[in-house]
């Protein structure tokens, strides 16, 4: 009769202190994970000022949002952006591992240098660029005109902007991607360059139907990361052309101007971001499907 | 692509990094055979002189150009064509770029965010992993569902909802604008640290636990004097990641900390090249200054961060 209350007591014992361990953690996630989802997806059917409570509106802010033509101008932006960003940022990084990793000599310092500018933080890469994009004497209109080709305006013109900002992008985090693929490559047994070689596959044949497969896992992965973090593309145009640019306003640089510049409509700024999370969230949850299974 | 974190997948313990130099001669098979390659051996040697020349080019002229235009002075910044070596050589520059833009000030305050945040998100992490791993409370893989389900969220979908939160906390009722709880406390909400370390933790025996509990250890010292002694690789790992991922920071910190006594390097150059009349030589300094330490981070720690990259990568 005293055992098993003695068991009980000792196990609510050990509850308690684990939860005690875990409170610090639990609160955190709380306040800065779960509860914003919620409160996110609240928001995005009221209205805000700050000096009442906020009020209900129903449907309202997808309304507004729909009738913005800057909605549509900045998920088209943004949906360029990534589709650039996917032919540089995801098909360079892999051209580049597989040619390090044929090299027998200085590998290690291809690997420090691809991914040294990965280390510098983002405004600064960005900054910098600004100054090589410069459409006057800036670095690049100089070496252009050097060898006799002509000028570009890079970020201050229409036609020249995006694919400005995706250079800057890919230059600054293509370091990343190249490294996971050379981790992968390494994993390519030997054996099948050796066997298809020996059926008399050239080195193009070898590409195709070895080091592709091989690496198709390691490929589908790092192109929803890929998907998933330049949809989030913030940084690039919010410094090299603003926030008011129709020509490469996204989607983040607009729920920044609803939310914290022009509007200060925080109802707005929520309702796309719901929309945000709810095309991220799928190439999200794929993700996490995928490399859980690999465990 | 935009790595804030590295994938939530098999950093599996321990994180020592994989050979990171193939040995010379007889590597492994690749692509294209040893016999082959020592056949072309020109045109290897060629491609290879190349492609260095390419990336020297690509990824470190930049950074070059970065630091000899702020030792320039400001009239041959100005030259055109610009001058490759600085014909006069000018590092006070860089004294007075830390003075007059305050690049001090916001030097001082990111070292503080992110040893603040590396000590917050270090002691939350662990606290909860060892709870999760070793008491293994009720519930508690709905607790750690909960927590990896957060990984789902892309940061930009909390970031209006996460605001609000920070400038009037719920129950609490404070506001934590332009204090480092509003920098510290939402990164340690942190996912990938909690698994990471959850993950290594799992794999310390429990006898060696029971061990020192026998011995009179209560659970904290356990902790204490067994199982981090024991996790100093992850530990290494989860502490750099932590400290690159504060000072690389720029949007949430931009919305949080708006009183320009309180920013970070990054916010303080962004909101400086928006409304000032720095001289670029000056601006460039302080630039540099922002990248040195996390380009002495990485030279330190290379092995760590591309072991702890390549480990967590996938294989096929």
């Amino acid at each position: 009769m005293t055992q098993p209350m003695a068991r009980l007591r000792r196990k609510a014992a050990d509850n308690l202190l684990a939860y005690a361990f875990l409170a610090a953690g639990l609160a955190c996630f709380a306040l800065f994970s779960w509860y914003p989802l919620v409160r996110g997806i609240v928001l995005s059917f009221q209205q805000v000022n700050f000096v009442t409570d906020p009020w209900w509106v129903g449907l309202d802010n997808y309304r507004a949002l729909f009738d913005d033509p800057l909605f549509w101008t900045a998920w088209r932006n943004t949906l360029v952006f990534t589709g650039m960003a996917l032919v540089l940022g995801y098909a360079l990084p892999f051209a580049v591992a597989v040619l390090i990793n044929e090299f027998r000599h200085l590998t290690g310092l291809f690997r420090v240098l691809v991914y040294l500018p990965v280390m510098l933080p983002p405004i600064v890469s960005v900054l910098l660029w600004r100054y090589f994009y410069d459409p006057g004497d800036g670095l690049f209109n100089t070496v252009l005109r050097g060898v006799g080709l002509p000028e570009s305006q890079w970020t201050q013109s229409p036609r020249t902007a995006m694919i400005s900002l995706v250079l800057v992008s890919t230059w600054a985090n293509m370091g990343g991607a190249t490294l996971m693929y050379l981790a992968a490559l390494q994993g390519v047994p030997g054996e099948l360059y050796e066997a298809a070689e020996l059926d008399g596959a050239s080195v193009w044949q070898r590409l195709r139907h070895v080091t592709i497969p091989q690496l198709r896992f390691v490929l589908l992965v790092l192109l929803l990361l890929q998907i998933i973090a330049t949809m989030q593309v913030f940084i690039e145009p919010f410094q090299l052309t603003g926030t008011s640019s129709p020509d490469t306003i996204t989607v983040m640089v607009l729920i920044y101007r609803y939310a914290f510049t022009v509007n200060n409509d925080f109802g707005l700024a929520a309702a796309m971001s719901v929309l945000l999370f709810g095309v991220l969230g799928a190439f999200s949850a794929l993700y996490l499907r995928l490399t859980r299974n690999a465990d | 692509m935009t790595l804030t974190a590295p994938p939530p997948t098999r950093v599996t313990p321990p994180a020592t990094a994989p050979a990171r130099r193939r040995p010379r001669a007889s590597g492994p098979r690749t692509l294209i055979s040893a016999a082959d390659l020592h056949r072309h051996r020109v045109a290897y040697l060629v491609v290879l002189a190349l492609t260095l020349v390419a990336f020297c080019l690509v990824f470190l002229f930049p950074l070059y150009w970065m630091a000899s235009g702020a030792l320039k002075s400001p009239q041959e910044f100005a030259q055109n064509p610009p001058t490759l070596v600085p014909h006069t050589v000018h590092p006070e520059t860089y004294a007075t770029a830390w003075d007059s833009m305050r690049i001090g000030r916001y030097f001082l305050n990111t070292v503080g965010y992110a040893l603040g945040a590396w000590l917050v998100q270090l002691t939350v992490a662990v606290a909860a992993a060892y709870a999760l791993s070793k008491l293994r409370p009720m519930f508690g893989r709905v607790v750690l569902g909960a927590m990896l389900a957060s990984l789902m969220l892309p940061a930009a979908a909390l970031l209006v909802p996460a605001y609000l939160t920070v400038t009037d906390v719920p129950l609490l009722h404070v506001n934590l604008l332009n204090t480092p709880w509003a920098l510290w406390l939402p990164a340690a909400a942190n996912a990938f640290n909690v698994y990471v370390l959850k993950r290594f933790f799992d794999q310390i025996p429990n006898d060696l636990l029971d061990a020192a509990a026998i011995d009179g250890a209560g659970r904290l010292r356990v902790l204490w004097s067994v199982v981090l002694p024991l996790s100093r690789p992850v530990l290494g790992v989860v502490s750099i990641f932590a400290i690159i991922g504060t000072w690389k920071d720029f949007l949430w910190p931009l919305l949080v900390l708006q009183d320009p006594d309180a920013q970070t390097l990054s916010v303080a150059l962004s909101r400086l090249a928006n409304t000032s009349q720095v001289p670029p030589t000056q601006f460039l300094a302080g630039l540099v200054i922002a990248s040195v330490p996390m380009i002495a981070v990485f030279l330190i720690f290379q092995r760590s961060i591309i072991g702890g990259l390549s480990a967590g990568s996938l294989k096929g």
